[in-house]
Order: C-alpha cells, then sequence, then structure tokens
C-alpha cells in the first residue's frame, strides 16, 4: 500500500517534533526512519498509524485521505520497542487477539483462527512456544511474536518503533537479518524507526533521514551513505573527518594550513564545513608540503587488513583544544607510508564534501 | 557428601527468628489466647452464647454489609484510581490526598460526620428520607460507614499496578482492531484483577473489624442493626468475658475462611496470567 504524507505538523508544547513533514513512501518496500533520538521520526510513525494526532496536515493510505480515521480503522499493523504483548494470554491467544475483537460478522471460526495462528507460528520459527506465556520467553523471541501479532490482522502496512531497540547485539543483528527475509516472502509495506545507521543501511530499500523534525534526506541505503545531501547527512553517517574554514582560492583554509577544495561553487571568504571519510583521507609525511592539514599521529591501530590511524591537532585555529581525525589505509600501505606514532604530517584528501557553514546545504 | 546450603543473601537464621517471635507476641498469642478462653466452656455454653438469634443477625449483618462494601469498593475504588491514574485535571493532587482521609480520621469523628450529614435533618438525609430512603440507624447507615472506611484499600492498591500499567497494551490492542470496550475488558481488566482482589480482601478485612464508625450511625437496634463487634462489648459490660471469647473465636475464623478464598482466588488469577509458574 502507497502511504503519503503532506504537510505533517506537531508540537508538544514548545517541542517541535515534526515541520512540515512531506514524503511518500513507496509501494511494498522496507523503509527505514533514520535519525537522533528525539528526532521526530517515533512520532512520525505513529502519526501515520494513528497513534498519534498531527496539529495539521494530512495522511493518505492508499491514495484516501485517512488523516481523521482511527487507529482501528486504519488496518495498520504496529510493532512495539517493548513488544507490547499481552502478559495474562498465551502466545497463541496474542496472535490470536486481532481475530478474536472482530464483529461477528467478519470474525473467523475457531478452525480458521487455529490454522491462521498456527501458520504465523511457522513463519516466524516459534511453533513450539504456542501455550507459552510472552514472560516465559526472550526478548527475540517475544519481538517475533509481537511482528506475528501485528501480520494476524493482514495489515496494509506494517509499522516497527526501534523493534530491535531492546535487544542485545547478537539477537539483534540475527532478527534484522530475519526481517530482511520475511519482507522479501510478504512483500507488504513496511517503515521502521531506527536510531542505528548501520541497521537502517543494511535492512532497508530505502533510508528516509530525519533531523529535528525535519527530513535532511531520502534515499536508497548507497546514496545516503556515498552522497550524503547535507552537512548533518555526513556527519551522521560514518565516520568522518569535519575541517571548518574559509574558501579562498579554491581551498578551504583552516588555520594556516589549507585544503584542496576541488570544483565548487562557494564564494571566496565564506565560511564552509568540509567533510572527508577516513577511507578518502590521505597521508603525507612531507611537513613542508604547501597543501594539508598539519596533524600529530597519535596511534596507529593495524589490525586485519586495514590500519586505522588517530591524528590529533591543536593549535590557534582551534584555540588550543584537541581535535582528532581517522584515516583507514590498507595495511600494505603503511610501510611505504613508514610514518610512526608522534610524527608531524599533513592531510590531504581524494574526495572532499563542502557545505555552507550556516545552513549545512550546499553542493561540493 | 554432605553439602552445606548456601544462601547469597546472609542473616537467614536471624530475620526468621525475629519474625516468628514478632508475629508469636503481636499476633499469635493473644488470638490463641482467645481460643483458650473459648475451651474453658462447656459445649452447651458456647453453642448459647455463639447461636443466640441477636448473635446469628449480627454475623449477617457485619459479614453481609462487609462483602458489599468491599464489592461497592471494588467498582468505584477503581474508578477512583483511574481517573487520578490516566488523566490530569486541576486539583488531581487535592482528590489524591483526599483518598487517605479515611485512613488518618479517627473512625469515631468518621461516624459522628456521616450521622450528622445522613441524619433525618441532615444535610443528605433530609432530601433522602422525604423519598422512604432512611439511612442514618439502620443496615443502609452501616453499610454507608463501612464503603467510607473501606475506600482507601481500594484504590492504593490497583493505583500502583494502573501506573505500570503502560498505555502500549491498550494501543496494541486499538492497532489490531479492538474497540475501546474490548481493550478495557480484555487488556486492562486482567491485569488488573489480582490487585482488585487484594484491595477487596483488604476492606473487607478492615469493614469485619470496623466498630467505632459504624456505633454510632447504625442506630443498633436489636436483630436489626447491630453488628458483631458490638455484641463483643456488650458481653464484655456485662463481665460475660467468656461469651464475648466465644463470639470472637467464631468471628475469628469465619474472617480467615474467608480471607483464605480471596487468597486462593488470587493465586489461581496470577497463576493464570502467567506471573507465577
Amino acid at each position: 500500500m502507497s502511504i503519503e504524507v503532506r504537510n505533517i505538523n506537531k508540537r508538544f508544547g514548545n517541542f517541535t517534533a515534526l515541520d512540515d513533514v512531506s514524503l511518500t513512501f513507496p509501494d511494498g518496500e522496507l523503509v527505514a526512519l533514520l535519525g537522533p533520538s528525539g528526532c521526530g521520526k517515533t512520532t512520525l510513525l505513529r502519526v501515520i498509524a494513528g497513534l498519534e494526532r498531527a496539529d495539521s496536515g494530512q495522511i493518505l493510505l492508499d491514495g484516501e485521505d485517512s488523516t481523521d480515521r482511527d487507529v482501528r480503522q486504519r488496518k495498520v499493523g504496529f510493532v512495539f520497542q517493548h513488544y507490547a504483548l499481552f502478559k495474562h494470554m498465551t502466545v497463541y491467544e496474542n496472535i490470536a487477539f486481532g481475530l478474536r475483537v472482530r464483529p461477528r460478522s467478519t470474525r473467523p471460526s475457531e478452525a480458521e483462527i487455529r490454522k491462521k495462528v498456527a501458520r504465523l507460528l511457522e513463519l516466524i520459527q516459534l511453533g513450539w512456544v504456542a501455550d507459552r506465556f510472552p514472560t516465559q520467553l526472550s526478548g527475540g523471541q517475544r519481538q517475533r511474536i509481537a511482528l506475528a501479532r501485528a501480520l494476524a490482522v493482514e495489515p496494509r502496512v506494517l509499522l516497527l518503533d526501534e523493534p530491535f531497540g531492546a535487544l542485545d547485539a547478537k539477537v539483534r543483528k540475527e532478527l534484522r537479518r530475519w526481517l530482511r527475509q520475511l519482507h522479501d516472502e510478504l512483500h507488504v509495506s513496511s517503515i521502521f524507526v531506527t536510531h542505528d545507521q548501520e541497521e537502517a543501511l543494511e535492512v532497508s530499500d530505502k533510508v528516509i533521514l530525519i533531523n529535528k523534525g525535519r527530513v535532511e534526506q531520502l534515499g536508497t541505503p548507497w546514496q545516503i551513505y556515498n552522497e550524503p545531501a547535507t552537512a548533518f547527512a555526513y556527519g551522521f553517517i560514518g565516520n568522518v573527518n569535519e575541517f571548518r574554514g574559509r574558501v579562498d582560492g579554491g581551498y578551504v583554509h583552516v588555520g594556516d594550513d589549507r585544503i584542496s577544495l576541488g570544483h565548487s561553487n562557494f564564494a571566496n571568504g565564506q565560511d564552509v564545513v568540509a567533510f572527508v571519510r577516513p577511507h578518502e583521507t590521505e597521508i603525507n609525511p612531507d611537513v613542508h608540503n604547501g597543501e594539508g592539514i598539519t596533524a600529530k599521529v597519535h596511534r596507529i591501530q593495524g589490525k586485519g587488513p586495514v590500519t586505522r590511524i588517530e591524528l590529533v591537532a591543536n593549535g590557534e585555529a582551534r584555540k588550543g583544544k584537541n581535535e582528532f581525525f581517522e584515516v583507514e589505509l590498507p595495511g600494505s600501505e603503511l610501510a611505504t607510508l613508514g610514518i610512526t606514532a608522534g610524527q608531524h604530517v599533513k592531510l590531504t584528501s581524494k574526495r572532499i564534501s563542502v557545505f555552507d557553514h550556516q545552513n549545512g546545504t550546499g553542493k561540493p | 557428601m554432605y553439602a552445606r546450603e548456601t544462601r547469597v543473601l546472609p542473616g537467614f537464621g536471624l530475620s526468621l527468628g525475629y519474625t516468628l517471635i514478632y508475629l508469636s507476641l503481636i499476633v499469635l498469642i493473644p488470638i490463641s489466647a482467645v481460643f483458650i478462653k473459648t475451651f474453658e466452656m462447656t459445649l452447651d455454653e458456647f453453642w448459647a452464647a455463639v447461636a443466640s438469634p441477636r448473635v446469628v443477625a449480627s454475623y449477617k449483618l457485619t459479614f453481609g454489609a462487609s462483602l458489599l462494601a468491599a464489592a461497592i469498593n471494588v467498582v468505584f475504588g477503581s474508578l477512583l484510581a483511574w481517573a487520578i491514574t490516566r488523566y490530569t485535571f486541576p486539583g488531581r493532587k487535592l482528590v489524591d490526598a483526599l483518598i487517605d482521609l479515611p485512613f488518618a480520621l479517627p473512625t469515631a469523628v468518621a461516624g459522628i460526620a456521616l450521622t450528622a450529614i445522613y441524619a433525618k435533618n441532615g444535610w443528605l438525609g433530609q432530601f433522602l428520607e422525604p423519598l422512604g430512603i432512611k439511612i442514618a440507624f439502620g443496615p443502609p447507615g452501616v453499610l454507608v460507614a463501612l464503603v467510607f472506611i473501606g475506600l482507601p484499600f481500594v484504590v492504593r492498591t490497583i493505583q500502583p499496578v494502573l501506573e505500570d500499567l503502560d498505555a502500549e497494551y491498550e494501543e496494541a490492542a486499538a492497532s489490531l482492531g479492538a474497540s475501546r470496550w474490548q481493550a478495557v475488558t480484555r487488556i486492562v481488566a486482567p491485569a488488573l484483577l489480582p490487585p482488585l482482589l487484594t484491595g477487596f480482601a483488604l476492606a473487607f478485612a478492615r469493614a469485619v473489624g470496623e466498630y467505632g464508625s459504624v456505633i454510632f450511625i447504625a442506630g443498633n437496634i436489636p436483630m436489626v442493626s447491630e453488628i458483631t463487634p458490638l455484641m463483643i462489648i456488650t458481653k464484655l459490660e456485662q463481665y460475660d468475658y467468656r461469651g464475648a471469647t466465644a463470639i470472637a473465636s467464631v468471628m475469628l475464623v469465619i474472617s480467615f475462611l474467608l480471607l483464605l478464598i480471596v487468597n486462593g482466588l488470587q493465586s489461581w488469577s496470577s497463576k493464570r496470567t502467567g506471573r507465577t509458574v
């Protein structure tokens, strides 16, 4: 089912949770709403579900205006972070709940309910827990049951609020993969909220990056990682080295140092912030090189095929504060560079992205 | 080989010993004194004391009114608890504090106040009396007093459970298509059943033992509005100590049996909800 939100605004007192959000969710895809905590992603999910009412704006489900529809009528499946399984019911009764509360005319017979619950239990690979109570199960099992319960009512869309947030790292990873598989089997349009970038990039078809109640970027995981559209997106996704300075003659000047801008349309004298990924940062051992940011090698961590080099810079431009940079090199390159801890070097870039310092936008 | 049982928490012997001695001194010895005193009587004397029509009528009133009062408190107490936990409204804190008043008020004061309100010329009594509803100086008065003193027990046992009961469960039920009524009856009510039974037991136990507030409003008409504690006091005033303890022992046994039933229900309901297995 297609979901469209138009100009959604939502405030809690003085706090703006959603600021004029408009989005179209593609049909049949698994979409991640990603952002730092408090950015409004859960609120957006709850507004789509009908658990929260927007101050203004429209929700369109399958093209029809559902803004004033109650959560009961929206036919959405909602999965909560802390599962919200009914503790006094067995797993079987939990999954059957959505079928049992239907009006008599559309309620399936007991035999049909039994068949359906059995099928769902098989789908989540937990056929043997039907008669147990939720408190007797592990977190991962509970979340799968919560998912089965939501699927029992054949929702048009599945909404998951931080579904793996309360689980430990290993179970999280397993369940993540499992959710992807399940989605490939069922193809029900799904939106899940997460603050974990790895989770969002690994599982979803599309990622919507949200910050301070606004959409920062919408794109495939590849686009989000490789082509961040805003300064926030750059800083939030993956590790990144950040240089703040002023544009002058094709360079960003940071204190006494400068780093090449490449091709850009920023005017001279503009304050900018430049980002370079660790694997796209280069080390030049020659400190007298005209270009590059001066830094001191702090630590070299060589484990596995990739060597991580931590560097530190301070000085007048940084008001005496230490600033850390990170460079990732293939292990073999370290020997040819011949650098050691404590040595001063210059940092240059293979690829740099520059954004306006004020509003965080602008193409490199 | 002999394996010594070790416990993580030290001091088991000391705390159990203390518990037993304390319970014996405070509860068991006084109660067994009641039975010991009673055993001084012959069976005929005992039967005459505990089964005289006036005393039997008082049992009916005391236990009947106490059960009814506890039931009323369960219904309205849970409504009250619901209102003060689920909604915010001006004066909520004040209402919250008012609920404890029956705990704190000397029962005699409560009895006098209730009598003043429900008597023929009282604030409420003057409107109810012409309608043929007579509350003070009769069994309805007893009920009113017992409801009054039992209310905080129900509210205070349900309140923390309601506060813990996340709105998420109701939201989950709604998202699965349940109506508000279905969510309340199928999700909220079962979660509240164990604390409701506890509240019921506490309110009931309190009502059975109540004396001070009832005495003023009951009118104490023999065969009609005399409660069992009053019968005991009457016997004591006639220096019939053995008769008094005989009635007291009957009361003890009935109360104990009723509380046992409620506790049984409670453990059944929490077992059914998978809380303890």
